[in-house]
């Protein structure tokens, strides 16, 4: 296929941003190499791609080969007395998942879609609702494969080169390739959860309760209402998780068949999930968020407080797979997320700070999501001892400057309290803030690790130039 | 850049006129733009100034000949990585060499076919493939009023005009339903090197006031806009006038 003919446009998850690109779509190593080869021989770049989850421009680069993962999906090895799984940086976790339930094996890190790859995920070392106790997922990868640059492949594990292990996963495809891992699962007695869901009256409480649930529970994450103010400002409502012990589920075999896990089709046991979200556009504005937010802290404060029910798994994990394309409700300008860390003593006056920001400004976020973190160990690590707060905003249409500068504006106490930033939800962040989050030495690192796998500097995106490189 | 703006563009015929102008307007209005034209010293003067003016590298200039029909495909391919898109493309390249009304010479007649005709096409063509695969974009050709009927003083300069009009009408019936936008640009009199010390001009507009008009017709997608508006009245009359009648008229 001529280059030209490979020729797609590509964007972001959030659809606000995207850009031409040429794309090879290889099934297997052979057509790695292919996509390495042309985009050498044309001066191209190459963006690594998985499932394309990431919210901005981290998996594309305008102009530049797309070298697309997803069909690199073969799980390679599964054994179900250790839990552990060798598989190709396409499989996505809805397959892998799939994979290893019946066997009493979860991941031991989800996100909240299981549509991601588990390249894309080890590549953005992402964490879940469980960071505080289980870390991110590359601290769960034995091993990876690596392929650079320049076509050599090299495994890589805990042991053998931690430093790199640990530079590699979380530099968001810069350094290489992984075109296999191999990852430790997590042993789990139920496909079930037992969910509690509380409410908070403002943003205090939100994070006091949080912080009281980290060592209590597996999975801990918040829901605030972005429109309350004053008193009520950072209300919200609370979930709280934990895996089932032994015994406690009566029939483990059913409940972890995969078919018992899948999502329900229909809501309501009606309407196809699909049309879900052409209902729920009319709502996507600043009134009809109002109620929305309005309305789910009504319920969830009054019927829905202390309410402990089971759930499964998947049900919990994956809440964004809830309603398909539900991103659509932001089109035709799309979404932007921003996910900012903060270190613990700070958040309350910074999250307090940044939606009074989104007020000032007359933009407020659509959906704000709170969870707790601790640090870890990886050269380009988000993650504090903290909390985060990830916010949502349409991209709307004469106002796409306007809500870059808030997203600077909300990034700046951030900095200023000593935080961090998600590249995988980022799409707007300017590189001078992200830069100044790293210690002293970190970004040297980062380039002379750079300069020695690839020189040429080949494996770029739109995330890394922005963020980065600074030419 | 204002986001109701479009962020990568690309003017052939850049190096003077409504050319110059629109791409002076875009890179104002924080547009990465791609200036192509023969003259290298013209084009290297506008860019520097307009890099200038916006403090930043936001413009670059390729020196090429419409004429070299086979150079385009590349070109626009080279463009769109240094820039880092193309969201537009402006033809505004366009010859009309001063045509005595007893004069047959088919070697200028050539030139204004080969310039305002054939490059467009040339150019047009792969624009419009990659637009087209890539599902957005706007395209907008600068074509006249002088296209609309055919005059005696210019015959061939009419009919590359009405030439481009037809190519760039069957373009976007190929295309529009794809995402692509093909806008076609009718001005009448524009002051410009073309038609400095003509006679019987009316109407008059600067370059940069036809480039605001066509700017702001680009980014509405508009199929055909006359430049003013009220030309369209004009030359809905003109078209409709019979040709034994027009003939007598001495246009």
């Amino acid at each position: 296929m001529t280059l030209k003919n490979r020729l797609e446009w590509v964007e972001g998850w959030g659809m606000a941003v995207g850009g031409a690109g040429y794309v090879f779509r290889p099934t297997d190593a052979g057509g790695v190499a292919e996509a390495i080869e042309t985009a050498r021989g044309k001066g191209l770049a190459i963006a690594l791609r998985g499932a394309g989850c990431s919210y901005g421009d981290a998996a594309f680069r305008p102009e530049s080969v797309v070298l697309d993962l997803s069909n690199l999906s073969r799980a390679l090895a599964w054994d179900p007395e250790t839990g552990t799984v060798d598989i190709e940086p396409g499989v996505s976790l809805a397959a892998l998942w799939r994979l290893t339930i019946g066997d009493g094996w979860w991941p031991p890190v989800v996100t909240g879609t299981m549509e991601p790859t588990v390249g894309g995920m080890l590549a953005m070392n992402v964490h879940g609702k469980n960071n505080w106790p289980r870390g991110t997922l590359g601290e769960h990868c034995i091993e990876f494969d690596l392929t650079t640059a320049n076509g050599e492949s090299r495994t890589i594990s805990q042991k053998n080169d931690a430093d790199l292990f640990h530079d590699v996963i979380g530099s968001f495809g810069q350094f290489g390739i992984i075109t296999r891992a191999r990852l430790q699962m997590k042993k789990v007695h139920s496909g079930q959860v037992e969910v509690k869901a509380v409410s908070a009256p403002d943003l205090g409480a939100m994070l006091s309760l949080t912080d009281d649930a980290k060592d209590k529970w597996e999975y801990v994450v918040g829901w605030i209402d972005t429109f309350a103010r004053g008193r009520n400002l950072g209300r919200g409502l609370l979930h709280f998780a934990r895996h089932l012990e032994e015994g406690e589920d009566p029939d483990p075999a059913v409940s972890l068949d995969a078919e018992a896990q899948d999502l329900p089709a229909n809501l309501f046991g009606v309407m196809p999930k699909s049309l879900m979200w052409h209902f729920l556009k009319p709502m996507t504005n600043r009134p009809g968020m109002r109620f929305v937010n309005f309305g789910k802290y009504l319920v969830g404060s009054t019927v829905g407080d202390e309410k402990v029910y089971r759930q499964p798994l998947a049900g919990f994990s994956f809440l964004l797979d809830y309603v398909p394309n539900w991103k659509n409700i932001y089109l035709p300008g799309g979404l932007i997320q921003h996910q900012s860390f903060v270190p613990a003593a700070s958040a309350e006056q910074v999250f307090r700070d940044q939606l009074e920001i989104c007020h000032e400004f007359g933009m407020p976020s659509f959906l704000a999501v709170l969870k707790r973190h601790r640090p870890d160990s990886f050269l380009m690590s988000h993650a504090v001892d903290g909390y985060s707060l990830a916010l949502d905003f349409p991209v709307i249409r004469g106002q796409r400057e306007k809500l870059w500068s808030m997203v600077r504006a909300l990034a700046e106490p951030v900095v200023a309290a000593g935080g961090r930033f998600y590249p995988a939800k980022d799409a707007a962040l300017p590189g001078d803030l992200y830069r100044s989050t790293f210690r002293e030495g970190q970004l040297g690192r980062f380039a002379g690790i750079k300069a020695t796998l690839d020189p040429d500097r080949i494996l770029r995106s739109g995330l890394a130039d922005r963020l980065i490189y600074e030419d | 850049m204002s986001d109701s703006n479009f962020a990568f563009a690309l003017v052939v015929g850049a190096s003077s006129g409504i050319g110059e102008a629109l791409a002076r307007r875009l890179a104002a209005d924080g547009t990465r733009v791609a200036l192509v034209a023969r003259r290298e010293d013209e084009l290297r003067r506008i860019m520097g100034e307009m890099n200038d003016a916006a403090g930043e590298e936001r413009t670059i200039a390729v020196a090429h000949d419409v004429r070299a029909a086979d150079e385009a495909p590349d070109l626009v391919q080279e463009i769109a990585r240094r820039l880092g898109g193309l969201d537009l493309v402006i033809y505004a390249a366009g010859a009309m060499p001063a045509v005595a009304i007893d004069e047959y010479d088919t070697a200028k007649d050539r030139e204004m076919l080969e310039v305002n005709l054939v490059g467009a096409v040339a150019w047009l063509n792969p624009v419009a493939e990659r637009m087209a695969r890539l599902g957005r974009g706007t395209i907008v050709g600068i074509g006249s009023v002088a296209g609309d009927r055919g005059r005696a003083p210019n015959p061939v300069y009419c009919t590359s005009k009405a030439g481009f009009h037809a190519y760039l009408e069957a373009l976007r019936n190929r295309v529009a339903k794809l995402g692509v936008k093909v806008v076609t640009i009718k001005p009448g009199f524009v002051d410009t090197a073309m038609t400095r010390g003509k006679e019987g001009l009316f109407w008059v507009i600067s370059a940069d006031r036809a480039a605001e008009i066509i700017l702001k017709k680009a980014r509405r997608g508009v199929v055909t806009a006359y430049v003013p508006a009220r030309w369209r009245i004009v030359m809905t009359i003109v078209r409709s006038i019979p040709s034994f009648i027009f003939s007598k008229l001495g246009f």
